[in-house]
C-alpha cells in the first residue's frame, strides 16, 4: 500500500451525526467527503488580467501551511501537491484588486483545487475569486497574511444551478497583520464554505463580512471560526442572508475560541437572517468559548425574522408599491455588507442577482 | 379642489384580550386649502384615525366610509391611497436601513407621478426642500431615518410632504419633540406646501403650540373615540386655558 492510499484510508469519513456535519447534506456533496468522487486538478482559478509587478502565480508542489481537521480539506491534500500559489511580494502596496475567476462548466468529475495567498511582509493588497459557471469543486485555501500585511480577500459565489463547492479559507494572520473578507454567496445547489481565521502575532486583526440569499432547495453553510491565540488581536463577524422558497435553508455557524493566552481580545460576531417565505430554514448558531477574562470584549448576537411590516408601511404610504418597497428593504439589507466590496461593477452585479432570485421566488408577492 | 370626507367611522384593534373598538363613529370633512386641528388627550384615538386613513395593517375598519372626492379610500391598498393624494406625516417615522434619503425620495416620486423625475431637475428640486427646511445636504446620503435625531426626522416628513405634493396631508403629532426653532422652520414648511398646492391639512397635536404657527380654519375636541366639539381657533384658546378635563369626564 502506498503512503497515499494509507493516508486516504486513515481520513475519517463523515456520517452526519458529528458537529461540523450535522447541518449538511451529505448526499449532495458529490462524494467529496466519502473518497467516492472521481477527482481532478482542472486548475479552473485563473486570473482575469495581467498580473501586476510584485505579483506572481505559480503551480508549484508543496505542503499545507497548517494542518485541518475538515474531512474533505484532508482528501483534498491526499489527493495533491499541488497548488496554485499567489504571492503578494514583501513591502508591495497594489492598488488595484487582483481579479480571479473561474466560470467553467464541468459537471462530469469533482476539481480538488488547492490554493495558497501569500501576502508578504507589509504587502498590502485586494484579491477577488469570482466564481461562476457550473463547477463541482472542494476548494483548500490557504492564506498567509505577513506582519504588518493587509489583505482584504473577496469570495464571490455567483455559481449556476447545479454547483456543489465546498472550501476552507483558512487565514493565518501575523503580528500587526490586518485580514478582511467578504464572501457573497448567492448561487450554486450546495455551498459549504468554512472561512477560518489563526490569529498568530498580537495586533493582529480580522474583519469577516458575508451575505448570503438562498432559493428554493438551495442549501449554503457559512462556518466560521476564529480563534484567538494570541494577545491584543481583534476580530469582527458580520454575517447577513435572505431565504425564499421551498426547501432553501442556510446554516450559520459562528465559533469564537478565545485562549487562555489571549488576553485583550476584542471580538464582536453578528448573523442575521430575513427570512422571505415559509418553507424556508435558517439555522443561525453562534459560539463564544472564553479561557481567560482579561479581555476587551467579547460578544455575539443572531437575529432572524420576517419583513418587517412597519417599513413595509411606511415605504407603501408614499406610494410605493408593495414589491418595490420589498424589494426596497432587502436591498437595504444586504448594502451593508455588498457595499464594502468598492467595485461598482460587481456591487450592481450581485443586487441585481438578488432581485432577480427574490422575483423568481415571488418572495415580493406578499 | 379636493375632499376627504370621513362619515361614522368605527375601528378596531386587537389585543391579547380581545377586539377593543377605538374610534366610535367619527365625522369630520376636510377641503382643500382648509386646515383642520384635531386635538385631545393622549389616548384618545387621534393617532388611530391617522393610522386608519393611511392604511396601517394594525387597525380594523369596523364601520363607516372614508372617501377621497368620491372614490373609496378603504378598498386602497396603502400605496393606492398615497397615489389618490393621501399622506401621513408620522409621528414615529421608521428606519429603514440601507435605503438611503436621496433613493427613498426619487422611488417615491416616480410612483406617484407616474414616471422618473427628470434627474436635473429633481436633484434642484430635493437641494431647495432641503435648504428651506435648514437641513444639511449630508442628509440625502443618510439612510431613512437611521440615526435621526426628534428634530431630523420630522424635517425629513415635512420635506415628502413638500416634494410629493399631497391632496390631503395628515400631520400626526408632528410638534412632539421639537425644539422653538425647529418647530418654527417646520410649521414654515407645513405653511408653504398650503401656499403652493393648496394642500388640505388634518393637523393632530395634543399641545396648541404649533398652532401659533399654523393657522387652523376649524378645531376639534378628540376624546374616547369620536369628536366631541368643533369650533373655530377660539376653541385652541379655551383648551390652552382649560385643558382637556371636561371632555375626559363627561
Amino acid at each position: 500500500m502506498t503512503a497515499l492510499q494509507s493516508n486516504v484510508l486513515d481520513i475519517h469519513t463523515p456520517q452526519g451525526r458529528e458537529e461540523a456535519w450535522r447541518f449538511t447534506p451529505l448526499k449532495r456533496l458529490a462524494g467529496m467527503h466519502d473518497g467516492s468522487a472521481i477527482t481532478s486538478l482542472l486548475n479552473s482559478l485563473q486570473p482575469v488580467q495581467a498580473l501586476p509587478s510584485g505579483v506572481s502565480f505559480d503551480t508549484v508542489e508543496a505542503d499545507a501551511f497548517s494542518p485541518t481537521d475538515d474531512a474533505i480539506t484532508q482528501r483534498i491534500r491526499a489527493f495533491s501537491k499541488t497548488v496554485q500559489r499567489l504571492t503578494i511580494s514583501k513591502n508591495s502596496e497594489i492598488a488595484q484588486p487582483i481579479h480571479f475567476s473561474r466560470s467553467m462548466r464541468d459537471l462530469n468529475s469533482v476539481e480538488f483545487a488547492r490554493i495558497q495567498i501569500v501576502v508578504e511582509p507589509h504587502a498590502k493588497a485586494t484579491v477577488i475569486f469570482e466564481n461562476s459557471g457550473d463547477l463541482r469543486i472542494g476548494e483548500d485555501l490557504e492564506i498567509q497574511v505577513g506582519a504588518g500585511a493587509h489583505l482584504t480577500f473577496i469570495s464571490l459565489q455567483e455559481w449556476g444551478a447545479s454547483s456543489i463547492h465546498a472550501a476552507r479559507h483558512n487565514a493565518v494572520v501575523e503580528r500587526d497583520a490586518t485580514f478582511n473578507s467578504i464572501i457573497v454567496t448567492v448561487g450554486g445547489s450546495l455551498v459549504r464554505l468554512l472561512p477560518t481565521v489563526e490569529f498568530a502575532g498580537p495586533g493582529s486583526s480580522a474583519e469577516l463580512l458575508g451575505v448570503y440569499f438562498a432559493t428554493a432547495g438551495q442549501f449554503f453553510e457559512h462556518r466560521i471560526f476564529v480563534d484567538h491565540l494570541v494577545p491584543q488581536a481583534k476580530s469582527r463577524v458580520n454575517y447577513k442572508g435572505a431565504l425564499a422558497g421551498q426547501d432553501a435553508h442556510t446554516v450559520w455557524i459562528g465559533d469564537v475560541f478565545i485562549r487562555a493566552a489571549a488576553e485583550g481580545t476584542d471580538t464582536y460576531e453578528l448573523n442575521r437572517n430575513l427570512l422571505l417565505s415559509d418553507g424556508a430554514r435558517a439555522d443561525s448558531v453562534p459560539n463564544l468559548e472564553i479561557e481567560t477574562g482579561e479581555i476587551v470584549g467579547a460578544g455575539h448576537a443572531s437575529t432572524t425574522g420576517r419583513f418587517d411590516d412597519e417599513q413595509l408601511f411606511y415605504l407603501m404610504s408614499r406610494g410605493i408599491n408593495s414589491a418595490d418597497a420589498r424589494r426596497l428593504v432587502v436591498r437595504g439589507f444586504f448594502t451593508e455588507i455588498v457595499s464594502q466590496i468598492k467595485d461598482q461593477v460587481i456591487e450592481d452585479r450581485i443586487m441585481a442577482r438578488i432581485d432577480d432570485e427574490l422575483a423568481k421566488a415571488g418572495a415580493i408577492n406578499g | 379642489m379636493s375632499t376627504l370626507e370621513i362619515r361614522g367611522l368605527k375601528v378596531s384593534v386587537t389585543t391579547e384580550n380581545g377586539d377593543v373598538e377605538i374610534l366610535k363613529g367619527v365625522d369630520l370633512t376636510i377641503k382643500s386649502g382648509e386646515t383642520h386641528a384635531i386635538m385631545g388627550p393622549n389616548g384618545s384615538g387621534k393617532s388611530t384615525l391617522a393610522y386608519s386613513i393611511a392604511g396601517h395593517p394594525k387597525y380594523t375598519i369596523t364601520g363607516g366610509t372614508v372617501t377621497l372626492d368620491g372614490a373609496d379610500v378603504l378598498e386602497m391598498s396603502v400605496d393606492e391611497r398615497a397615489k389618490a393624494g393621501l399622506f401621513l406625516a408620522m409621528q414615529y417615522p421608521v428606519e429603514v436601513p440601507g435605503v438611503s434619503v436621496s433613493n427613498f425620495l426619487r422611488t417615491a416620486a416616480t410612483a406617484l407621478r407616474g414616471e422618473a423625475p427628470k434627474l436635473r431637475e429633481w436633484v434642484g428640486e430635493v437641494k431647495g426642500a432641503m435648504e428651506a427646511l435648514k437641513m444639511d445636504p449630508s442628509f440625502a446620503s443618510r439612510n431613512v431615518n437611521e440615526g435621526f435625531s426628534g428634530g431630523e426626522k420630522k424635517r425629513h416628513e415635512i420635506m415628502q410632504l413638500e416634494l410629493l405634493k399631497p391632496k390631503i396631508a395628515i400631520l400626526d403629532e408632528t410638534d412632539s419633540g421639537l425644539d422653538v426653532d425647529a418647530l418654527r422652520v417646520v410649521s414654515e414648511g407645513v405653511n408653504r406646501a398650503k401656499e403652493n398646492s393648496n394642500v388640505g391639512v388634518l393637523l393632530i397635536t395634543h399641545y396648541t403650540r404649533i398652532l401659533k404657527y399654523i393657522k387652523p380654519d376649524f378645531v376639534h375636541v378628540f376624546a374616547n373615540g369620536k369628536i366631541v366639539e368643533e369650533g373655530g381657533p377660539e376653541l385652541a384658546d379655551k383648551l390652552e386655558a382649560q385643558g382637556y378635563e371636561e371632555y375626559v369626564n363627561a
